[in-house]
């Protein structure tokens, strides 16, 4: 913990980068399979259901070639975008299992420390590597404080919302004697009306949309300046590091 | 014909025999109203017997701050005709517009009705209270109308809230509501409501509703905001003739184009179709002559909560003005992810930069260790 130590410029710990490579720190196995294979469906799922999404709320210019009795285009579009959610709803409980029997990196989905002072405080220095105003970064073997607020509430909550306003908006179509409409009807009138979850849904789009470009940013960024591997553990599983050095 | 005397009120039966209508037309109106109920041919007896015997039920319909669209769309009803609901079916006591007294008199029934029907009428409301500056917008019988509702929901058996002003509280409350008009429920918490919104309500949902009521002495099935679910279970997309286009992704662009023409979905001119809950891609209007949708306009959505705030009628991305701001769904989102990449390119521009100066600084160093070992 000797982050608040500011060292001398140019000293001890700016990275000796002709020696990256031959440090003795072994590896950690982070990621378990599902957590990498729900990763990679879920970030599938999430960009059909955009682009598919996107284009339900603003269609495609018309296709006027034939009778519509010839074509289902916008019923396919539909069909993709609810097929999409279906799995990342089967995902995510899958996902919320192997929080219960996974290692304990499965659950830093899921919850993050709210009472304890030295999350917040790392947060803050993550904060602060980001504004350029910490030298070097932390390490960290599993997601780093800040990202992992950025997951829970891009992630999780974003998830769990766009899963009810998803199924009470599908319910619709499968007509009030339905279970599902039993189980979400009544987000409609928590909302105001249909229309009004049809938005909030588009806005819940639009927060994941940010989050992705962030996401995908930040792991590229951290993969090249931080001190561990970032996009290969989402692969192998693994995090290895660059240095020896404590924390 | 037995006498009726003054203190029972007549059956159905007895009505329609003195109106000169034979049992067999009486037989073939129950059939009527058994299918226009969609029920089955074994209710056909049971409406008769109900008929027959019960009294027909009182209704007092009072208007508030309305436009009276609900009661010029209730006397077109066509299946029942409006005229056999109020003749033969209810006994329509009090209704400021349809009823011959004025003044003092019409406020003499009003009290009339009340007292002799305690808890047993029906009262059916058209238009709502608003309730700022005590009431004063809205004043009948030289009486804040708020006043008189309270006064007349308290014996009532059952209240009809007609229309959207009723029900959600339509134009009149739409936003920035300087009345402070407000829908019935929010007025009267003690009272089982029906709701019947729409702006106005299809006529034979109207007559539909009242016909289920006096027939079976019972609310009809309702859905969780109150609506009857014979009449709002389904969109109107749900059952619309143009719903194969929309499928086929097959829609009017512009309001002259050749979609337009071939009769495409208005999905992308801002139809409301799939997101209200009304009969009229079903039961139609005027008799079932036409809709809103086959005459080529969207369906604005004027059976649903707050439709008026909900920005365009003609654009199905609705504008957000919860914030304060006129905006849309998709231009905050855009807005938002257009700030957050070129925060995000400038970041990364600046990262290049340290990395750069990390490179060089951890070259010097680099080769200050090499000059110590050697």
């Amino acid at each position: 913990m000797n982050v608040h130590s500011d060292p001398e410029p140019g000293g001890d710990l700016a990275t000796p980068f002709h020696k990256a490579g031959t440090h003795k720190q072994t590896s950690v196995y982070v990621y378990e399979a599902p957590v990498r294979i729900w990763h990679w469906i879920n970030a599938f799922a999430i960009l059909v259901l955009c682009v598919t999404g996107y284009f339900i709320g603003r269609p495609l210019p018309s296709f006027t070639g034939a009778e519509a009795t010839y074509q289902f285009f916008f019923g396919y579009l539909r069909f993709v975008h609810f097929a999409a959610g279906m799995v990342l709803t089967v995902g995510f409980f899958g996902r919320l299992y192997w929080a219960f029997v996974g290692n304990h990196h499965a659950r830093q989905l899921f919850t993050f420390p709210f009472w304890s002072r030295p999350f917040w405080t790392e947060v803050w220095f993550e904060i602060r590597w980001y504004l350029f105003m910490a030298k070097e970064p932390r390490k960290y073997e599993g997601h780093n404080p800040l990202a992992q607020l950025a997951m829970f509430f891009f992630i999780t909550v974003a998830t769990v919302f766009m899963i009810i306003t998803g199924f009470a908006l599908y319910a619709e179509g499968q007509g009030q004697g339905h279970w599902m409409y039993r189980a979400f009807g009544w987000v409609i009138p928590l909302a105001g009306n249909s229309l009004d979850v049809h938005m909030l849904h588009r806005m819940g789009m639009w927060a994941i949309v940010v989050f992705v470009i962030v996401h995908i940013y930040v792991a590229v960024r951290e993969d090249i300046m931080s001190r561990q591997s970032i996009i290969s553990t989402m692969v192998s599983g693994h995090r290895t590091f660059k240095d020896d050095r404590p924390d | 014909m037995p006498d009726t005397p003054n203190d029972r009120i007549e059956t159905f039966y007895e009505v329609m025999r003195a109106q000169g209508i034979s049992r067999r037309s009486f037989m073939k109106y129950c059939t009527l109203t058994a299918t226009a109920l969609g029920l089955g041919p074994a209710f056909v007896p049971k409406i008769a017997h109900a008929m027959e015997t019960k009294p027909r039920t009182p209704v007092i319909w009072l208007h508030g701050l309305e436009c009276t669209c609900c009661s010029e769309s209730f006397i077109r009803s066509g299946h029942p005709l409006a005229k056999d609901v109020i003749l033969s079916m209810i006994s329509l006591d009090y209704d400021e517009l349809l009823m011959a007294p004025s003044g003092l008199a019409a406020q003499a029934v009003l009290e009339e009705t009340i007292a002799k029907y305690k808890g047993n009428y029906i009262l059916a409301v058209e238009g709502n209270p608003p309730l700022n500056e005590d009431g004063m917008f809205c004043i009948s019988g030289g009486k804040p109308f708020v006043d008189k509702l309270k006064r007349v929901a308290k014996d009532a058996k059952a209240i009809i809230a007609w229309g959207a002003c009723a029900s959600y509280g339509c134009v009149q409350a739409a936003s920035p509501n300087p009345t402070q008009a407000t829908p019935i429920h929010k007025v009267i918490t003690d009272k089982p409501i029906i709701k019947v919104p729409g702006c106005p309500p299809i006529a034979e949902v109207m007559t539909g509703v009242i016909t289920y009521m006096v027939t079976f002495d019972r609310m009809p099935a309702l859905d969780r905001q109150g609506r009857p679910l014979m009449f709002y279970s389904q969109r109107i997309h749900d059952k619309c003739y143009r719903r194969p286009h929309f499928d086929a992704g097959q829609f009017v662009e512009n309001w002259d184009d050749e979609g337009a023409r071939k009769g495409y979905c208005l999905y992308k001119v801002g139809c409301k179709g799939p997101t209200t809950y009304n009969a009229c891609s079903t039961v139609r209007w005027n008799e079932g002559v036409s809709f809103p949708i086959q005459s080529g306009h969207g369906c604005i959505g004027c059976s649903e909560d707050g439709f008026w705030d909900q920005g365009s009628f003609y654009d199905r991305v609705t504008d957000i003005t919860k914030f304060g701001v006129e905006a849309n769904a998709d231009r905050v989102g855009l807005a938002a992810a257009g700030v957050v990449g070129g925060a995000v390119a400038a970041h990364a521009a600046l990262s290049a930069l340290r990395r750069a100066q990390q490179k060089a600084v951890g070259q010097s160093n680099a080769a200050k260790a090499a000059k110590e070992e050697a």
